[in-house]
């Protein structure tokens, strides 16, 4: 199963203030053993709110919200997308990481949808649409 | 925490832990069996523990540990059956190979590519193919003989069978439990990614509805070719498999109608594809290419499916690049079938009487005789020059010759539409 593996942000990343040099090394090698485990599929760091900007949704209003956000705990500074056996495994890997901020911090592990999620929502119409289609384009 | 819960948190410390585990002691002991024993015997050791204790900062190193003392305790238990049978003077080769000294110094060995050298073994070519896919996928996936007995549709005795008999075929082989250097190490290493793809490819093959651990072995297969990448970077050929694994898979979810049915490339629903699988392909094959292995068999494939993941649409596929690189292929690993795929390339990238050009060396050639796809290709491409008429016949004949029902009706659908 594939998860995402949130680092949630605190006064520090929100701030800018760059990891320390011995964060950085300590994170390079729990990378590198998530490499050679084979359960890493992608990761990267996200700047502090300051430099985002939201789009909010109303019926058809659009509104653009300049950054920062306040409820700093909520909001993402990182991630990786992992391909893990189950959540219990994701979970355990998670444990591993250093701490990745100066002070207390969390990360968040949601997996992702997978298509055997969607069987109730395809529904035999949906079904037989794309098996038209299919044929379809099989006989073009 | 609850007891559950702490068994469940050891069970996963330990499956993340087991292959190293098995993979340092195998080293030791020259013996996968007793190895894997001692992995148990240390889980179940950590279950009676660790509840008391917690888990341990480095579980790693204190599973190994307690291994290692349970097989210093039985080497020193064997060792004292043997002078009592006075076997000393046969066993003493075996023994002085095993003996507490020679443990505690392997012990303090840089021992960084254990694991890699286990993978090396399980993957031995003394074994065969079927033998060291199960292997593997009980030594280093941890999967259970009942699991790999589903995943390849046989009954659990049998694999259950051909895991003793490949740990008694390596104990009588007794290879080194490393990383084979020198001229060895091409085929050493071609064995490995042969099982590697074989396990990909069995997942593949498994169509909807079946056991779920059958897809799995595609995933599995993955974090195989994912771990060697990350254990041997300077490796082409382990990046260009890697490279078509994951660019195979990014196609998991659109190759199957909502039926079960498979879907030929061309009509997918390319928004499907998974994009990050896509990306790590195609960046593993860089990679590759980087390495100077583009000309590598796995490499070549992978071009192949990189050229359809790079078309947004069927329509803009650079089928001039797909005809060089099967002509490349064909140097590099000649195939009848890979003439026909090639013709087919042609076909598409230069029209078709290029294609037929290129069947009518394979027939004078004599070869795929009563095979389907062959006037199958040859029907698509007669009609495709408006001799409907020669394209009826050829696609009757595949259709004679297709022993799968559904291939038989489009085949069939195809003729028809000749008129």
């Amino acid at each position: 199963m594939r998860v995402m593996v949130m680092v949630k942000a605190t006064k520090d990343s929100e701030a800018g203030i760059m990891p320390s040099p011995e964060l950085f090394e300590a994170m390079g090698k729990f990378n590198e053993e998530l490499v050679n485990a084979g359960i890493m599929l992608t990761g990267d760091g996200l700047k502090p709110s300051s430099q985002g900007k939201r789009v909010a949704f109303d019926g058809p209003n659009r509104t653009v919200i300049d950054g920062p956000f306040a409820e700093t705990r909520e909001l993402v500074a990182g991630f990786w997308i992992w391909e893990v056996k189950d959540m219990a495994e994701a979970v355990e890997w998670a444990k591993r990481c250093p701490n990745p901020m100066p002070g207390p911090s969390e990360l968040e592990i949601r997996p992702f949808y997978e298509m055997a999620d969607f069987a109730d929502v395809i529904t035999p119409e949906l079904a037989e649409q794309e098996e038209r289609l299919r044929v379809k384009l099989a006989d073009r | 925490m609850a007891a559950t819960d702490i068994h469940q948190t050891i069970e996963t410390v330990f499956r993340i832990e087991r292959a190293r585990l098995i993979a340092g002691l195998a080293r030791m002991l020259r013996d996968v069996g007793r190895a894997e024993e001692l992995a148990q015997d240390a889980l179940v050791t950590a279950l009676t523990d660790w509840p008391k204790t917690g888990v341990p900062d480095n579980p790693g190193a204190w599973l190994m540990a307690a291994a290692k003392r349970r097989a210093i305790d039985g080497i020193r238990r064997d060792q004292m059956l043997a002078r009592k049978h006075a076997e000393i003077g046969r066993d003493l080769e075996d023994a002085r190979d095993t003996s507490v000294e020679a443990i505690e110094a392997a012990l303090d060995d840089d021992l960084g590519d254990e694991l890699l050298g286990l993978i090396f073994t399980a993957c031995h070519p003394v074994l065969s193919a079927e033998a060291r896919a199960a292997l593997t996928l009980r030594l280093i996936g941890g999967l259970t003989t009942d699991e790999i007995a589903r995943a390849f549709l046989s009954s659990e005795a049998t694999i259950a069978q051909r895991i003793v008999r490949a740990k008694k075929t390596l104990g009588k082989a007794r290879p080194a439990f490393e990383v084979p250097r020198g001229t060895d190490r091409r085929q050493r290493l071609a064995s490995v990614l042969e099982v590697i793809y074989l396990i990909f490819n069995e997942g593949y093959a498994a169509t909807a509805g079946e056991d779920l651990i059958r897809p799995a072995l595609c995933a599995e297969a993955q974090r195989l070719g994912r771990i060697l990448a990350g254990l041997m970077p300077d490796e082409p050929e382990v990046f260009g498999l890697l490279a078509l694994m994951e660019i195979q898979a990014s196609r998991l979810a659109a190759r199957v109608g909502p039926d079960g049915s498979a879907i030929p490339l061309p009509e997918q629903n390319r928004a499907r594809w998974d994009g990050l699988l896509i990306r790590r392909g195609l960046a593993a094959l860089e990679r590759t290419e980087m390495l100077g292995g583009a000309r590598g068999p796995y490499a070549l494939q992978a071009a192949l499916a990189a050229c359809h993941a790079r078309a947004r649409r069927a329509e803009e596929t650079d089928w001039h690049r797909i005809a060089a690189l099967y002509d490349t292929l064909q140097e590099v690993t000649p195939s009848p079938v890979v003439d026909l795929n090639r013709a087919v390339a042609h076909s598409m990238a230069y029209g078709p009487e290029a294609g037929l050009a290129l069947l009518a060396e394979i027939d004078a050639a004599g070869r795929l005789r009563g095979y389907a796809p062959l006037p199958a290709a040859r029907g698509d491409f007669l009609f495709r020059l408006g001799r409907h008429a020669d394209a009826r016949l050829a696609f009757e004949q595949a259709a004679a010759l297709s022993r799968n029902e559904r291939e038989k009706a489009f085949l069939l659908r195809r003729a028809a539409a000749c008129g």
